[in-house]
């Protein structure tokens, strides 16, 4: 049986609540991991540790690939970053990579120390059901 | 080392050690020292059991790659006390493995206490902690950082208490 949103938003909430400490008024599809929950680099491992096992079965493993939830090593390609900004094929390489965050309001800053920001409670959520779906 | 000895070990499952604590240790006197109102109460301070407990399970996760893999303490997800470590007690640390891969690992920790005090019901072991813990590959996970060649993780104190284990593989 296919988990609803509501479901999902459920367990990533409890997720959340045991690798980041916080309290379950804070989990907002709005809240932000790192700038309103407090997470830091560690913790995303941390939680795509405990996404995997809150999702995964022994017939249907629910593996995350390094990289997957958010993109890696793209601070070195000039293509993508220049002065501290997304370029064009940076914004378009992030679109393809992530397409479970919304990036309307990041298009008019683009700085590349507030792209971690955009990983939402709501970004996760995405980010399970599209995996769920197959389409991930 | 904040472990004494290893004496069991279900390699990638399960790891036991143990450490005896004594008023020899330096730092026993000054946590916590006398006072102007209070005497001297020396108690083994929480972090060094948190320490004891990465260790354990330090030594489990790098086994499992036969130490080529530098394992660094990344979270301490819970540490929790129900009792003090006085001089003279023992501690007994168990770790057991929750998931290990490429990135890291994943512990959970249970600390026991053996206190010999009639109090407190004799010569039994007495669980008075959990501490889960996560553990990085640092080589895996801090890209654009380079780290040196050598295993500083692992370096002569841990080897000692591996091989004196009598449990190497």
């Amino acid at each position: 049986m296919l988990m609803t949103k509501d479901d999902i938003f459920g367990k990533v909430g409890e997720v959340l609540e045991e690798a980041l400490g916080c309290d379950d008024d804070e989990i907002t599809p709005e809240a932000s991991l790192t700038a309103d929950l407090g997470a830091e680099s560690i913790d995303f491992l941390d939680i795509v540790f405990r996404l995997e096992k809150t999702f995964g079965t022994a017939e249907k493993p629910f593996k995350i690939d390094q990289g997957e939830l958010f993109p890696e090593n793209f601070m070195d390609n000039a293509d993508w970053v220049q002065d501290a900004k997304f370029t064009d094929a940076g914004m378009a390489m992030l679109e393809e990579r992530m397409p479970h965050v919304d990036f309307a309001a990041f298009d008019a800053s683009r700085e590349v120390v507030k792209v971690g920001d955009l990983i939402t409670v709501q970004s996760l959520v995405e980010f399970v059901s599209r995996k769920l779906e197959g389409a991930g | 080392m904040w472990i004494d000895r290893i004496i069991e070990h279900d390699p990638g499952k399960r790891l036991v050690a143990i450490k005896n604590t004594s008023l020899a240790e330096d730092h026993l006197h000054d946590h916590l020292p006398a006072t102007a109102d209070k005497p001297a109460m020396p108690l083994m301070p929480a972090s060094l059991i948190v320490e004891g407990m990465a260790q354990t399970a330090g030594i489990m996760v790098g086994a499992v790659n036969n130490f080529r893999e530098k394992v660094i303490l990344a979270k301490i997800s819970k540490a929790e006390f129900a009792a003090d470590i006085l001089p003279g007690m023992t501690l007994r640390y168990t770790a057991t493995m929750d998931r290990i891969d490429e990135a890291g690992a994943v512990t959970r920790g249970i600390v026991e206490a053996r206190t010999n005090d009639p109090g407190l019901g004799g010569d039994v072991w007495q669980s008075i902690g959990r501490i889960n813990l996560m553990f990085s590959h640092v080589d895996q996970n801090m890209a654009g950082l380079e780290f040196p060649e050598e295993n500083f993780v692992f370096g002569e104190n841990f080897k000692a208490v591996w091989g004196a284990s009598g449990l190497v593989c």
